[in-house]
């Protein structure tokens, strides 16, 4: 199933991201009214936040200060995507299904100094709700987007790529600046 | 401010690190960028640190009966490499002597910069896991290089980029 979940909501503006250790990136974020006007607007920042962010394909509220369940992800044109949704923006993900778990290593705009070798599932199902509307949606993905949902839904719980790390010996100095 | 390189190796027990760990504590050492593992029995840790001189991070691992260690002042070092595409070098096969020799030989003749690498020997296997920072645009020339050098030793290789996803 493909819901349709595009963001088509208003202007947002830039945030600054914050990086680690900062208490945010591991406090669980609280669960949100999608159809509070602050939360629409958080998600509009968010939007914007992530646009201007060169490579970035994903960005979650406690990454721009704001302990709340709320991420926006955008995967169009990344190579490694299969499915892609556009675009949009989440509240109160859950992962309900996860499948074809696979080993990957990923880096974070909130740790820019190293990657880890994280092993995410390549087929997922979420359950949440679109911000505005309020409207439960379930949304079916694979591959990239699959493992930038994770990534964003993690953030939303206050876990970061190192809380998930393979081993000792899988977290290494980020080579790649986008 | 002035860093000390700390390596302490010594026979596997449980609370090395911990002895070790609280050893330099105490005399004020804030351990930085460091690697522990355990090689062939031996407990290896190699470190780096800022706070002590070196006469009292000695004095304090002096306390370690069981360890083999070595304090010394370096050098601040940029550990950051902006150039350079990640790749992973993977060697396998049958033991012999000159395998780690002969393969980083070609590493280095390519430009390559080794961040870090482990080799196992178990049984007769033998198995490198490098990586190494290349130059953009020489990967498949070095991995033609390293295919010719894995032929001469008997060995089986793989280049293979080190691709992060940034989220």
């Amino acid at each position: 199933m493909t819901a349709p979940v595009a963001w088509d909501g208003p202007a947002g503006n830039v945030l600054p991201v914050v990086t680690a250790p900062a208490t945010v990136l591991s406090t669980v974020g609280d669960e949100v009214d999608p159809a509070d006007p602050a939360i629409v607007q958080l998600a509009a920042d968010l939007v914007a936040t992530m646009k201007v962010s060169p490579g970035c394909v994903g960005l979650a509220a406690p990454q721009v200060g704001v302990g709340a369940q709320i991420f926006a992800v955008d995967v169009t044109g990344h190579p490694k995507a299969a499915t892609v949704h556009g675009a949009f923006v989440l509240c109160n993900a859950k992962i309900i299904e996860a499948s074809r778990w696979k080993a990957g290593r990923e880096g974070c705009m909130s740790v820019p100094d190293l990657t880890g070798d994280v092993k995410r599932a390549g087929r997922i199902v979420v359950s949440a709700m679109l911000p505005g509307s309020g409207e439960a949606v379930e949304i079916t993905t694979d591959a990239f987007e699959a493992r930038a949902l994770q990534h964003e839904i993690d953030h939303c719980a206050g876990k970061l790529f190192l809380d998930r790390v393979a081993g000792a010996h899988a977290i290494y100095q980020r080579k790649v600046y986008l | 401010m002035h860093e000390l390189a700390i390596t302490v190796i010594g026979p596997d027990r449980t609370g090395i690190v911990a002895d070790v760990a609280e050893a330099l504590a105490g005399v004020g050492a804030n351990l930085t960028d460091s690697t522990m593992t355990r090689l062939r029995g031996h407990f290896t840790m190699t470190l780096i640190c800022t706070g002590p001189t070196v006469d009292e991070a000695t004095d304090a691992l002096s306390t370690l009966g069981d360890v083999v260690t070595s304090v010394r002042s370096v050098a601040p070092e940029s550990d950051k490499s902006d150039d350079g595409d990640p790749y992973v070098v993977s060697v396998h096969g049958a033991d012999r002597l000159g395998i780690v020799s002969a393969v980083t030989r070609v590493v280095a003749a390519a430009g390559g910069n080794i961040t870090d690498l482990s080799t196992r020997l178990t049984g007769t296997l033998y198995v490198i896991i490098a990586e190494v920072d290349l130059p953009s645009g020489s990967a498949d020339e070095l991995a033609e290089q390293l295919a010719v050098a894995a032929a001469e030793l008997g060995v089986e290789v793989t280049l293979r980029r080190a691709e992060s996803e940034i989220l």
